[in-house]
């Protein structure tokens, strides 16, 4: 009897679960017959339970909510006020159900207050249907309620025929209500071919259920019987998705027809942990035989073996699965929490679930379980602004929380997205200040995230009041030091007046990573497959080559230019020649034995050198010890096939290195995306220096041909001006706007960067090569100094874009009217030429060039921008534009214009930072005249020119 | 457990362990097993005192060089080392040693704090000292011994 109880507790609790989350959700659709019945059937499974085991005091509670259930689904109007006393009983029958686990027995006490609330309401509404049906309906209507609840509350007259009337008979029959004898009556005196057969097991309350309704088809209540029909195939869908999220626990249950204990047993953990180990000797004695037999090449083994082979790796599999739960089961309860929130703070709140099924190891399951909750509430609190609030604000009357799981690079990541008034930084700062965490100075020189960081300090709230939701300053830390624990990190941003974004990230512990087993001084690591991108065998000659920029060393790819990681290096290992990792450079560079492992982490993408790859593998990631979770180098360990641990690289942890390797300071990658999101989508790369002044400075990289360092000593002077021998040319050097020709270097190499175009180059000298970096341009602060576009902020400082058309005609007076250029000077009119391009980098860069090259220039920000030019009657001969656009891209620009009237005859040449071929392609069919890459300043001055001989001839 | 009435009074029982030569006392009761360091995978960039980590039936446990902790002369690499298995807090740690040695039942009074002029670094790991006939015994706090501190090591 004891088994019996405990499989009927953890069953209901599990059961008031989901009715928890199925009733928020049916609030909000009141009319979803589907979900009305799917929580009517679990509270009536759990009443006949309880009449089953002789608990009468549960049963009582959930008959009487089951009645107030049973008149919505008969149509009564659902009320807020009625959905809130169903999660009031439900919250009495779990605390019930906590003391009957601790006692063995249901405990003494009455529940009258709230059963006489529900009769009351189911009261209410019957006595409203009642006066709006006629009198000589009173017998349908019984039908019909009979007929909704025939199939359950007779096959639990079935299983109790004692135990239920005792219920029954506590109160008076309600008008309308039929007593249990009526309704079994009406059970079996209703034709059907399933009522005449009374299901043999007890065990089976919602069988007939499903099946029943057919059988009052004959009644005299018609509109009834498609009802529960639909309700039931609903259910049988929902039963589907239920089972998916249970994660197997649920197994069959509330399917059609099936049992609800058969599907699954409850196993403790310590048990499955125990299995898990078992099955990793029992691979690695699997691996060793195979390892023997392998040796004797006519082994009678060797079928057997291979069969073993075989459903060891089965059983592996099978035992891993059973450690994964959806992550859904940790969010279960929170519609029901921010429910309740909302009435409690009388907010709006949705609430959006995306990647339930993300599955994450149980243990880790349980530990994220209680900060997830807590976070929620957190953000519905002190995140989500007040309705009217958000109405002044002009914001949706709804505030969003956003919950969202998934997989990245061998890792879990759940995001906590609100859309409400953010972090208050002054606020933040005023208790840190007030705690001592920091000075006035310290606090200064942080950068807003920093600041924000601050939340998961203990002690730490910045509510000004604390509300009984939260704000006790207890929470983040404890969040923190929770999810630390795991092996995890958590992270925020922060926008003040757009909300917050929390972000957790936690090691998939225990769950299978396909890897990738790579080699690099004579050790082995795994680098998880998920953020491999690509591999390329960096060749000697041919193809992919590495070079160095300044000791940096970099691999030509396709279109870009990837920066390498040496893996040696970055282990501080010894590189395979025996040489320090010093000299990884310059000795290994190009020998072709390298291959180089393309990482993408977030947007950023870089290539890892190794010495070799072996294979891919799928491992079982075990946490690392905690003396070594201070290596950002490695997520993990596992033991691979032959026994032998290997580390399991972490890209995340690399991403950061680059980044720190080169100096700066290494920003979450996202924090950035999301900030410039909105104005900018792609990405330049741009070369960093420092001439002249402290401040870096970039250009970029595209537009410099090379980077070289030349001997000061070769430096003439010839003419006011100084050049250099270069490739047997004489190359004029120019300095940057301030830069004292006193600075030049005496000894060792002058860096420079050398510009090329045709057969010209220039030189402009700098103090120092400082870094390559990839990442979002956005000129954020104008310049009206020569020579200068303006400010951006790269890797989170202040760089100056240096202008380069500006010392163009310093080294060569009539670099911008050259020969070539010359025939178009000579025409009588300027040709109009429109440039769309949303980077006022590039339209600040090109326009110029263009305008120096005999066209008037009209600038658009965007495709919409520009179609508001046409729509106002303005003409063009040529259009140039951006592909990637935030909003309307470039090709849907295009094939709006194609077949305009007005402006589909001018020629429109397609700029775009990417050449793959697809996309070219997918260009010329949109009607793009040419695509051109966008620092192929010469390819575009040429393809102007062309269109303009075509334009002429046409003429 | 370990613990047993002898001829003076309650006795405990040690693991005897030997490192460069100096003879080290384990509790029993904290010595899972003793096996032999083979196949071990070094960890890049960890603090020195980490040996590696290696596979004991499944397990992963992270080895301590023990001349390391104890500031001791590193050993000759070509013998093969043993190392003590512990468990703390769910964690599986080999200490590396040079080579068993006896259990041996001592008697608990006989047992004494460890001499004021004690290296530090021994200090800090030791419990206390046994006099035996021949040689000092140092009996090695374990939790001292793994407590390498939330050191952060440069990645």
């Amino acid at each position: 009897m004891d088994d019996l109880l405990q499989e009927f507790l953890t069953e209901t609790v599990e059961s008031l679960d989901v009715v928890d989350v199925e009733l928020v959700k049916f609030e909000q659709e009141p009319n979803n017959a589907a979900i009305l019945g799917n929580i009517f059937r679990l509270v009536h499974t759990i009443k006949g339970t309880c009449g089953f085991l002789g608990l009468p005091r549960l049963g009582a509670l959930a008959h009487a909510a089951e009645t107030l259930m049973g008149k919505y689904r008969d149509g009564a109007p659902v009320t807020s006020d009625g959905v809130s006393l169903i999660l009031q009983t439900i919250d009495r029958l779990k605390e019930i159900l906590e003391q009957l686990e601790e006692m063995q027995a249901e405990p003494e006490g009455v529940d009258d207050d709230l059963i006489s609330l529900l009769d009351q309401m189911s009261l209410g509404k019957m006595e409203a249907e009642a006066a709006a049906k006629a009198a000589s309906e009173a017998e349908a209507a019984s039908a019909e309620t009979a007929d909704a609840r025939t199939a359950g509350v007779a096959a639990d007259g079935m299983l109790t025929p004692t135990d239920e009337p005792v219920q029954s008979a506590d109160r008076n029959l309600k008008p309308g209500e039929v007593s249990l004898e009526d309704l079994e009556r009406a059970f079996n005196e209703a034709p059907g071919p399933d009522l005449s057969v009374p299901a043999p097991q007890p065990a089976v309350p919602e069988a007939p259920e499903a099946k029943a309704a057919p059988a009052p088809a004959p009644k005299p209540a018609p509109a009834s019987a498609p009802k529960p029909k639909a309700a039931a195939k609903k259910d049988e869908r929902r039963s589907g998705d239920e089972r998916r999220k249970a994660g197997g626990s649920g197994g069959g249950k509330a399917k059609g027809g099936g049992s609800v204990k058969s599907q699954s047993i409850r196993v403790s953990v310590e048990t499955l942990e125990q299995l898990m180990t078992m099955v990793s000797e029992l691979v690695l004695t699997r691996n060793q035989l195979l390892e023997m037999v392998r040796k004797h090449d006519d082994s009678e083994f060797k079928g057997p073996l291979q069969r073993l082979s075989n459903v060891t790796a089965e059983l592996q599999e099978g035992v891993m699965q059973t450690r994964m739960q959806p992550i859904g089961n940790a969010w279960q309860k929170l519609p029901r929490i921010v429910r309740d929130l909302s009435h409690e703070l009388d907010k709006k709140i949705d609430l959006e679930m995306i990647g339930a099924e993300t599955e994450l190891d149980r243990q880790v399951l349980e530990v994220i379980k209680d900060p997830l909750t807590h976070m929620v509430r957190n953000s519905a609190d002190h995140g989500l602004e007040d309705t009217a609030d958000r109405v002044m604000l002009g914001k949706p009357e709804a505030g969003r929380i956003t919950l969202s799981a998934y997989h990245e690079g061998g890792q879990i990541i759940i995001k906590i997205v609100d859309d409400g008034r953010g972090l208050n930084a002054e606020k933040i700062k005023a208790k840190v200040l007030s705690n001592g965490l920091a000075t006035e100075d310290e606090l200064e020189r942080m950068s807003e995230a920093q600041l924000h960081r601050f939340i998961f300090h203990a002690g730490f709230s910045t509510a000004s009041e604390v509300t009984a939701v939260s704000g006790r300053g207890v929470g983040m830390d404890v969040v923190r030091t929770n999810i630390e624990l795991i092996g995890g990190t958590v992270d925020l941003k922060s926008v003040a007046g757009k909300g917050s974004t929390f972000i957790i990230k936690i090691p998939l512990t225990l769950a299978i990573v396909s890897a990738l087993i790579v080699e690099v001084s004579g050790q082995r690591f795994a680098i998880p497959q998920l953020s491999v991108v690509e591999l390329v065998r960096a060749h000697g000659e041919a193809g992919h080559r590495i070079e160095m920029i300044n000791d940096t060393p970099v691999l030509r790819l396709r279109n870009k230019l990837l920066p390498l990681i040496y893996l040696n290096a970055m282990l501080n290992l010894p590189s395979g020649e025996g040489g320090g990792p010093g000299e990884r450079t310059a000795g290994k560079a190009g020998d072709g034995r390298e291959f180089v492992v393309v990482t993408q982490v977030g947007s950023q993408t870089f290539g890892v050198v190794v010495d070799s790859v072996f294979h891919t593998e799928e491992i079982v990631v075990k946490p690392m010890s905690s003396m070594l979770r201070g290596i950002s180098m490695f997520s993990g360990n596992t033991i691979l096939g032959d026994g032998s641990v290997i580390m399991i690289i972490d890209p995340n942890g690399i991403a950061q290195n680059v980044a720190n390797d080169a100096g700066v300071q290494s920003v979450s990658e996202e924090h950035r995306e999301e900030e410039h999101a909105a104005s900018a989508q792609e990405l330049t790369t741009m070369l960093v220096f420092s001439a002249g002044s402290e401040e870096p400075k970039a250009v970029p990289l595209s537009l410099v041909t090379r980077l070289e360092e030349i001997d000061p000593a070769k430096i003439e002077h010839s003419n006011g001006r100084d050049l250099v021998q270069y490739r047997g040319k004489l190359m004029p050097l120019v300095y940057m706007e301030g830069y004292d020709r006193s600075q030049l270097k005496t000894t060792g190499g002058q860096p420079m960067l050398v510009f090329t175009d045709a057969d010209r180059s220039m030189g402009l000298v700098v103090d120092k090569i400082i870094d390559i970096i990839e990442d979002r341009l956005i000129i954020e602060i104008t310049s009206d100094r020569p020579g200068v576009f303006g400010a951006a902020v790269i890797r989170e400082r202040a760089t100056e874009i240096i202008d380069i058309a500006h010392y163009l005609p310093q080294a060569f007076g009539d670099w911008l009217e050259r020969k070539d250029r010359a025939p178009q000077e000579k025409k009588s009119r300027d040709l109009n030429l429109l440039l769309v391009d949303d980077s006022p980098f590039f339209r600040n860069m090109l326009a110029p060039l263009l305008m120096s090259a005999g066209y008037k220039v009209t600038l658009a920000a965007s495709a919409e921008e520009a179609l508001d030019m046409k729509d106002r009657g303005e003409a063009f001969d040529i259009i140039v534009s951006d592909i990637e656009m935030p909003g309307m891209s470039g090709i849907d620009f295009a094939e709006k214009l194609r077949f305009d009237p007005d402006w589909g005859e001018t020629p429109i040449i397609a700029l775009s930072s990417h050449a793959e071929q697809s996309l070219i392609e997918r260009s010329r069919q949109a009607g793009f005249y040419e695509y051109i890459g966008k620092f192929d300043r010469e390819g575009l001055v040429e393809t102007l020119r062309e269109v303009r001989v075509e334009m002429e001839e046409a003429v | 457990m370990s613990e047993k009435q002898g001829a003076n009074g309650p006795m405990e029982e040690y693991v005897t362990v030997l490192i460069a030569g100096q003879l080290f006392g384990l509790p029993i009761n904290r010595v899972q097993d003793v096996f032999m360091l083979k196949d071990m995978t070094e960890v890049p960039l960890s603090i020195p005192e980490i040996a590696g980590v290696l596979n004991l039936r499944g397990r992963i446990v992270t080895a301590i060089d023990m001349r390391q902790r104890l500031d001791l002369p590193p050993r000759d690499s070509n013998e093969m080392a043993m190392a003590v298995g512990i468990e703390v807090a769910r964690e599986s740690f080999g200490l590396v040693i040079d080579r068993i040695g006896d259990v041996l039942y001592l008697p608990i009074n006989e047992f004494e704090p460890s001499p004021v002029n004690l290296d530090p670094r021994w200090k800090r790991v030791a419990d206390g000292i046994f006099r035996l006939e021949k040689e000092l015994l140092v009996i090695l706090d374990v939790d001292k011994v793994l407590d390498l501190g939330e050191r952060d090591v440069a990645a």
